[in-house]
């Protein structure tokens, strides 16, 4: 009996000795990996809340602010980012089923989306730091201080404030602004780094139906990323575009 | 073994409910949706791109991310976010939304 316990046991060399086998390990690394974002939920939960307050006082102001922002640029990475989830579930799917050269392309392909996406954000930034909307003194010599626009005043550089707004709501916008986005983009950094770690591992063959707990758990970390961006493209870009006309 | 691989076609139908729920929202903005009711303005935009977006992000999880096939466990697991993520939100809004609901001094 314990002959063949043991036997089981050393099924395979990625199997740590402290579990039964390879189906027990691999539940045991996926709860670990949901435990952990319940936690990063609760984390970006906490940026969601402050959101919230104050776009419920300062609604003027948030409309103002987000229509500031580069909704084609918005809604290209939100595109970016769903198709490099797709390819993250086909890179498990073809590990699953043991394809190596598409397990290999998909991931490849995910990281290429993925550093596609944090290039779009940082043309993003680029153009808040050169319209003075980087919130603060975070920037020497760049205050906070956009230009307003005026009456008839069509220049895309400048902000129009709507209704009762003032320019200390709009600046507290892109506070939460960044704080939200770059929190996001980090997380995407980190992803990335996790993904450099897949491709090269799996370009030496170290997944397959056998063994992809590594491969699945990054992937539920990239899809958690997503669903963030799944929010904070309507919540921070498109709040405020049917007031345009006011 | 006892896990399920979930078909190809489940990911191509899903990927593609993403865009199109992305294409949504995004023409919904543009409209205005807002209606009074009573005395109260109801924010219509907000509630059309909320219900967008949570039903993208459930497609993710139930899909994407296995939860549909995974154990119950994981559901749990899953379902506590979303418990304490209630509670973070409601207790907070308890606080802020009935400040001023008595004269200050009582």
């Amino acid at each position: 009996m314990s002959h063949v316990a043991t036997q089981e046991t050393h099924g395979h060399p990625a199997l740590q000795h402290h579990f039964e086998n390879m189906e027990q390990q691999r539940e045991a690394g996926t709860l670990g990996m949901w435990v952990f974002l319940v936690t990063e939920i609760m984390f970006f939960g906490g940026m969601f809340l402050a959101y919230t307050l104050y776009r419920g006082t300062y609604g003027a102001a948030f409309a103002s602010a987000s229509n500031h922002l580069d909704i084609k640029l918005g809604a290209l990475n939100t595109g970016v980012l769903i198709l490099s989830s797709f390819t993250m579930a086909m890179a498990v799917y073809f590990t699953q089923i043991g394809k190596s050269r598409p397990q290999i392309f998909c991931l490849l392909l995910t990281l290429i989306l993925g550093l596609t996406f944090l290039g779009v954000k940082a043309v993003e930034y680029k153009s808040k730091y050169e319209d003075s909307l980087i919130p603060g003194r975070l920037i020497p010599n760049r205050p906070f201080g956009p230009e307003v626009a005026h009456e008839g005043d069509h220049s895309e550089h400048k902000l129009k404030l709507l209704g009762n707004a003032t320019l200390k709501q709009v600046e507290l916008f892109y506070w939460i602004y960044f704080a939200m986005t770059g929190m996001h983009a980090l997380h995407m950094i980190i992803g990335a780094g996790l993904l450099t770690f897949l491709l090269i591992f799996s370009i030496k063959g170290r997944y397959g139906p056998e063994y992809h707990s590594p491969v699945e758990v990054i992937g539920l970390y990239w899809h958690f990323v997503d669903i963030v961006w799944i929010f904070l493209f309507p919540l921070l870009y498109l709040l405020g575009r049917h007031f345009e006309h006011m | 073994m006892s896990e399920h691989i979930v078909p190809v076609r489940v990911y191509v139908t899903i990927f593609l409910v993403l865009l199109v729920g992305t294409v949504l929202t995004v023409a919904a903005a543009f409209q205005d949706f807002s209606f009074r009711f009573g005395t109260h303005e109801i924010p219509f935009n907000t509630i059309i791109a909320l219900t967008i977006a949570v039903t993208k992000a459930t497609f993710v999880v139930l899909y994407f991310m296995h939860v549909r096939y995974s154990s119950r466990l994981v559901w749990v697991i899953v379902t506590s976010a979303l418990f304490w993520m209630a509670i973070l939100f409601a207790l907070t809004f308890a606080d802020y939304w009935t400040r001023g609901w008595l004269p200050v001094g009582y």
